[in-house]
């Protein structure tokens, strides 16, 4: 389905990721069920791209991001990063295809080992993958240091004395030294201050002009990603809601999720935040270790109807470059008769939701 | 909202200090102000600002040593609550004053069911029975929209998601009917679709209620929808303070522009680059005598170094009643 012609080829192909966690219980620890934390998640990135995958917490989208490196051994589809397919490789192809694919994580506080110094930290990946001599490995740490913006005199320091945006800043330099082409940032943001948000995202976008980046920017923060990405993924419970370009994505989000996920953001305008129509969502995410039949979202769908809560659906291109899970948009003739037939679906689907509260 | 009538909480020269290895720690320094009947403060300010502590000092859950509650008064109800005695101060606590934590995991028992957290402060301060008390807590459940809330009273905090867990500890603080409502951070650990419930029901309970809410937040868009009145802090410190409308309209402190200007928008225009404020927030050591935003302003000079700004009326209305800053720059340079 995402087969149209394209002049460059995708550097990151995800092709029906899933990743379940067993559930073991009783005496004998038997194999009872799965957390479906990504359950068949397809997408492309493109070379020099950010797409920002969204969604709340527990819908699967750091899983996805730590997938895709192989942090984890996936439980099937494939996942290929320039022109390799990750998935399948073996322990010493995996560590040779390293370099290439980086992660920056949420808390840099945890990442960072507190016994390390910074020139330490920021040199481990050239250790090793590289047979440099020392001197030629610090001069990388200091130009690295030098591209995010820490004074070289602190190279000898240990995380300890960093505030958060500096780590967090440490944890993109030790990101870099090998000349990674993809890096997925894992809420690389969540854990700063609103005044250092800003820093490390300007940081993230020199270096990508600079060095020709691609990235999977994973937040929460549906303002921050629509600065940074060029296309947005929403994701909910453990599938891809919608997939959009960012400017189409937050003028007209089709997916009733991404809608009423967007409208929940707080404007930061007395006027306009007083005056908006939120569309507030009734109970909470439902376990990805029970998902609901059908559509993972027709228990707290205000537009949900009879066919959601019997038949997955799945993403399909509804108009050019944007791709919708949603029985709405499956079938363009039928559109306005679902779409009528979606208002009558809302109280019916109010019910479910007091269920899904419930344990 | 009812202006002009007797605030139900009056804070005047608040100063916490914080007695460290590395010196004092000035973490409030000077702190004023009041909360009218039925409004709503929105509190605003970064990390290591002074928010939490000014309301934590203001009713003694404080650990001392190494905190000192040095200065200020703080009236409710005609009493000044830095007078009062622990004992005393107890009772004000849960009964005049509820509190919302941001953590609703770590801020609840978890040995105890939610219904017993519940009855605890009316057995406590309302002199209730256990049967009395049962029934109003299950009441209060479902006055916060907990579904089924007779039979939920018996289940423990890890039974409960999230947001349904910030909606049992605001049911707490509401237990015993307070005049004043403090919330810290209470929907920063949940996520944008549980976070618009709370504020929802937050809203609707204020309808019902109308008691007088302090909400602590770090996130303007939070505060540009549910506040009346709008406190920014810096450094321990009150910088602006106005009515909401005014604060976004018509911001005057260099921080407080910054502040707006850093946070990307959802629907407005999308800019290349972010700004930002460079530097870090300060560590307020030894007895302020420098503006604390001096160092990341891209106005201060030569005066912010040497005296701290006071805070000053620009609409010529009483310090805390209109609109206030305390900025040298704005005072000199911006005209008003």
């Amino acid at each position: 389905m995402f087969d149209a012609p394209k002049p460059i080829t995708p550097l990151v192909q995800v092709r029906g990721l899933k990743m379940y966690f067993p559930i073991y219980t009783g005496l004998l620890r038997r194999h009872t069920g799965d957390v479906k934390a990504v359950d068949g998640v397809s997408f492309d990135i493109m070379p020099g791209e950010t797409l920002g995958l969204v969604g709340e917490s527990g819908c699967g989208k750091s899983t996805v991001g730590r997938a895709l490196l192989r942090l984890y051994e996936i439980t099937g589809g494939n996942v290929v990063i320039n022109g390799t397919d990750v998935a399948t490789l073996g322990p010493e192809a995996l560590r040779k295809a390293r370099p290439q694919m980086q992660m920056v994580f949420q808390d840099p506080q945890a990442s960072l080992n507190p016994r390390m110094t910074l020139a330490d930290i920021i040199g481990e990946p050239l250790e090793e993958h590289t047979d440099w001599d020392s001197a030629r490995k610090l001069a990388r740490v200091y130009e690295l240091m030098d591209a995010v913006g820490l004074n070289r005199r602190f190279a000898n320091r240990f995380p300890h004395e960093f505030s958060g945006g500096q780590r967090q800043r440490i944890g993109i330099a030790r990101a870099l030294p090998l000349n990674p082409r993809f890096i997925v940032c894992d809420e690389p943001i969540a854990a700063l201050d609103v005044s250092i948000q800003a820093q490390v995202v300007n940081l993230l976008e020199d270096l990508q002009d600079k060095l020709g980046l691609t990235y999977l920017f994973i937040s929460h923060d549906l303002s921050m990603v629509r600065h940074i990405a060029d296309r947005v993924a929403v994701m909910y419970l453990g599938r891809i809601a919608e997939l959009s370009p960012r400017d189409a994505l937050y003028a007209r989000p089709l997916h009733p999720y991404a809608e009423a996920l967007l409208s929940a953001v707080p404007e930061p305008d007395p006027t306009l935040a007083r005056a908006r129509q939120r569309i507030i969502l009734q109970g909470d995410v439902p376990s990805p270790a029970n998902p609901p039949k059908g559509c993972n979202f027709c228990t707290r769908c205000p537009k949900a109807f009879d066919l959601c809560r019997q038949i997955k659906p799945e993403l399909a291109e509804v108009e050019p470059g944007r791709f919708v899970a949603c029985h709405l948009f499956s079938d363009t003739a039928a559109f306005s008769d679902t779409r009528a037939a979606g208002s009558t679906g809302a109280s019916e689907a109010k019910e479910h939701n007091q269920q899904g509260v419930t344990q | 909202m009812a202006d002009g009538a007797a605030p139900v909480l009056d804070v005047r020269g608040l100063k916490t200090v914080f007695r460290t290895r590395g010196g004092e720690v000035h973490a409030v320094n000077s702190v004023s102000f009041h909360l009218n009947p039925g409004e709503l403060l929105g509190v605003v300010g970064e990390s290591g600002s002074g928010k939490s502590v000014t309301m934590m000092s203001l009713i003694g859950l404080l650990p001392s040593p190494p905190a000192d509650v040095r200065a200020g008064t703080v009236m409710l109800d005609g009493r000044d609550l830095l007078k009062m005695s622990a004992d005393d101060l107890r009772d004000v606590r849960g009964a005049k004053v509820g509190f919302v934590f941001q953590d609703p995991m770590t801020s609840l028992n978890p040995v105890f069911t939610v219904g017993n957290q519940i009855m605890e402060p009316l057995i406590r301060h309302m002199g209730l029975t256990k049967r009395e008390a049962q029934i109003r807590a299950a009441e209060l459940l479902a006055l916060v929209g907990i579904p089924d809330a007779a039979a939920r009273l018996k289940s423990y905090p890890h039974q409960f998601s999230g947001g349904m867990r910030q909606r049992v500890m605001i049911a707490i603080a509401l237990a015993c009917d307070p005049d004043v409502l403090i919330a810290d951070e209470p929907t920063t650990a949940l996520d944008v679709t549980i976070q618009a419930q709370i504020l929802e029901l937050v809203k609707d309970l204020r309808q019902k209620l109308g008691m007088a809410i302090v909400w602590i937040t770090h996130d303007l868009g939070v505060i540009a929808g549910i506040a009346d009145r709008v406190m920014v802090m810096y450094g321990g410190q009150v910088v602006e303070q106005a009515p909401v409308k005014e604060l976004f309209a018509n911001p005057q402190h260099p921080y407080t522009r910054a502040l707006l200007k850093t946070i990307p928008s959802l629907t407005g225009e999308r800019e290349a680059r972010l700004q930002v404020i460079e530097g870090q927030p300060p560590i307020m050591v030894g007895e302020p005598t420098a503006c604390p935003f001096r160092a990341r302003c891209a106005h201060a000079f030569a005066r912010c170094e040497v005296e701290n700004p006071e805070r000053r009326a620009i609409d010529g209305r009483p310090v805390g009643q209109g609109h206030d800053v305390a900025c040298h720059w704005s005072a000199e340079v911006a005209h008003v």
